[in-house]
């Protein structure tokens, strides 16, 4: 009979370098998904002992202490205690120790031994430690804690084939031995003792880190550290438009390509429109955006990586405070730019529940990613390419306040809800701030291969499924000779009767219908358009051949374009976030308050927007 | 004197913590990260916009972001530089 495989646990404080010895010892062959009922991440990996045998590998969320004050360290003591549904009890802890942070480990480190349970210990990151004039003897730390420990360096391999054997070592002894739970004793007796053992452990202490020292005098400069920040934060912007131009140009030509090699190959007919215009245009409009998704997400792991992102949020506090918030809700909302779903994920950092609440009922505004095609569309459709001044263009210049409009609402409603719906007791700000590291290209890959593949995949199913379903609903029932298609299809009828309510604030049928299907995700609005305009179009050639900036001009006046984009900075159109906001506040309440706030204010944005344009003559 | 209190750069210890006066989950976090009486710490950064806040303490190798509504329940004693030693 076939023994169970071993499940092993990594476990230890935050930025003790669990996920680069993660990713050292499992390569990128990992799964990610949720615990079920929170959505705390779980990331397992496998891993192969010596005797050829595989090891299941958890990494678990840091976490300071078994007496738990956030959701994320919630998940780490149940499993370690073998209550998490979903994830047997762990065979194996290993215990991770950030070397140059031993004494402050060290109180975690015993709490959790003394449960007297099969563990190892890395002592991790010895490397830098030693960079430190830190210089540490294993062998005096295993007498001590009375459990073996393995001198690591994640990023060189140091000492991971060692663990890995320990691992298998130390399953085989828990099975000839009863567990022995040692004595408790209280944080402060253990405080005591951690000092005890890390004096006892350290052989030699020179001056302490001088690089992040010199580092945080400037970048935590009280004059000079908000300017960085705001540059640095500048530059990945910058880049997230200029980098992202060409590799989306290419994305574009290959779409395109493939759409016009389908076209002449297949006979046309009913099926080649469906492929043509239905899923090349439709998903292929959504996957030319993959560019700017990856390079927004490269600087923000780079940031987190590097340990800059904790100094961004000590230098966002005084702000976030201003409108109730704190530093730590700066993390989830900057990731939120990129996409709200890990956004209000990172939320789960937030100690603070009514802190936490309030954050992720802002994160949706932050201007995500899927809003790009939509603002790219319209205002290179609508905004003249003019220079307003020296490098400003004023299609850079709408854009920049969209952006603006999204930041400046999301703080407003942040000072309003804290003040009523999410009041409470004023949130701390209380984190530690790593030390400086540079990030290694493994990490940063398998980071981003996991964000680009989320991004695909959610293309290759979600966005396929309702741009198929558009389709067939736009096609069906046919219209008669002479009538037009859209006015005669299902999707026809349902946006007629939304440009009703619609049409106060500018909205034309084809709008009505586009922002339909984008509740599924707000970049289906423009593979909507897109399939719409081809779908209208295909009786006749010369509309055929116009971009589809083109086909909007002609149809749309720049009033409407406008009320478009104002609609978008609030508008809550991803099933996702919503399904993510059901998650993480456990019911339907808030998200369903999220929606209601959300539509209520695109809604009054995009009828202020309309009327001030029209009264302004614009068109 | 308090700890919003210390200049920068001096090292103190802290001789007592008035817990009642933080929120429980924020005094057991700060306990977490070893702030608690009998901890030896020094004042490295403070923000620069109204309120001078968070401050940035370190303590040992680490270095803690908190707010000064934290720290002004912290009693700190500065320690003389020739006691050193």
């Amino acid at each position: 009979m076939s023994r169970m495989p071993i499940v092993a646990a990594l476990v230890g404080n935050p930025n003790a370098g669990k996920s680069a010895l993660f990713n050292a010892l499992t390569g990128a062959r990992q799964k990610i998904a949720n615990y079920p009922g929170v959505t705390v991440e779980r990331k397992a990996g496998r891993l192969i002992l010596p005797t050829g045998e595989p090891v299941e590998l958890v990494d678990l969320p840091g976490s300071y202490g078994l007496g738990s004050t956030s959701p994320d360290e919630e998940v780490t003591r149940k499993v370690i205690m073998g209550e998490q549904t979903g994830q047997a009890q762990p065979d194996v802890i290993v215990l991770v120790l950030d070397s140059s942070n031993l004494e402050q480990h060290l109180v975690f480190a015993q709490e959790v031994i003394e449960l007297g349970r099969p563990t190892v210990v890395a002592l991790n990151m010895v490397d830098l430690a030693e960079r430190d004039g830190l210089v540490i003897d294993p062998a005096a730390l295993e007498t001590a804690l009375g459990v073996p420990v393995f001198a690591t360096v994640a990023v060189r391999r140091r000492g991971l084939a060692e663990l890995t054997a320990a691992i298998g070592e130390a399953r085989d002894r828990a099975q000839a031995h009863e567990a022995n739970p040692r004595p408790h004793v209280t944080l402060p007796e253990r405080r005591m003792l951690a000092h005890e053992i890390a004096n006892a452990a350290i052989i030699s202490e020179t001056a302490k880190h001088r690089i992040h020292a010199r580092l945080d005098k400037a970048l935590l400069h009280p004059w000079a550290g908000p300017p960085i920040l705001f540059a640095l934060l500048f530059v990945v912007f910058q880049a997230v438009f200029t980098w992202a131009t060409p590799f989306a140009d290419g994305l574009e030509a290959v779409v395109g390509g493939l759409g016009d090699a389908v076209k002449a190959t297949l006979p046309d007919s009913l099926f080649r429109d469906l492929i043509t215009d239905g899923i090349i245009a439709g998903v292929g409009s959504v996957v030319v955006f993959l560019p700017q998704i990856v390079i927004l997400f490269f600087f923000i792991l780079t940031m987190e990586a590097t340990g800059y992102m904790a100094r961004a949020a000590f230098l966002m506090d005084r702000m976030m405070a201003g409108v109730g918030l704190s530093g730590r809700s700066f993390i989830p909302l900057l990731s939120s730019f990129a996409c709200a779903i890990p956004g209000i994920m990172a939320t789960r950092s937030i100690t603070d529940p009514k802190d936490r609440l309030t954050t992720i009922l802002i994160a949706p505004m932050m201007t995500c990613s899927a809003r790009l095609p939509v603002y790219a569309v319209i205002i290179a459709a609508f905004i003249p390419n003019n220079k307003v001044g020296p490098g400003i263009g004023l299609q850079g210049l709408v854009l920049f306040a969209l952006y603006v409009a999204g930041i400046v609402g999301a703080m407003l409603v942040a000072l309003v809800l804290r003040r009523s719906v999410t009041k409470g007791a004023a949130s701390g700000f209380i984190m530690e701030l790593p030390k400086y590291q540079l990030p290694t290209v493994k990490d940063l890959a398998i980071g981003l291969w996991q964000r680009a593949w989320i991004f695909l995949r959610r293309a290759g199913t979600m966005i396929f499924t309702v741009t198929i379903a558009l389709w067939i609903l736009l096609n069906f029932p046919r219209a008669e000779p002479g009538q037009d298609q859209i006015n005669a299809s299902v999707a026809g009828t349902l946006a007629n009767g939304l440009a009703v309510v619609l049409e106060p604030i500018g909205f034309n049928r084809d709008m009505s219908l586009a922002i339909i299907p984008a509740m599924a995700a707000r970049e289906v609005a423009v593979s909507s358009l897109a399939t719409t305009y081809a779908v209208s179009a295909s009786d006749d050639e010369d509309a055929q051949a116009m971009a589809l900036g083109d086909q909007l001009k002609s149809r749309w006046t720049l009033s409407m374009a406008l009320s478009f984009l104002a609609w978008f900075v609030f508008a809550p159109q991803c099933l996702s976030t919503i399904a993510v906001a059901r998650r993480e506040t456990n019911g339907w309440k808030w998200p369903a308050f999220m929606l209601a706030y959300l539509f209520a204010l695109a809604y009054l944005a995009s009828f202020a927007t309309f009327w001030t344009a029209t009264a302004l003559g614009l068109g | 004197m308090t700890l919003d209190q210390l200049p920068l750069g001096t090292p103190a210890r802290i001789a007592s913590v008035d817990w009642s006066a933080l929120v429980a989950e924020e005094a057991q976090r700060l306990q977490a990260l070893g702030l608690d009486a009998g901890a030896r710490v020094t004042l490295a950064y403070r923000g620069v916009f109204a309120g001078r806040d968070p401050l940035a303490v370190e303590i040992g190798r680490m270095t803690v972001a908190l707010r000064r509504v934290h720290a002004r329940a912290m009693i700190v004693e500065p320690i003389i530089e020739s006691a050193r030693a």
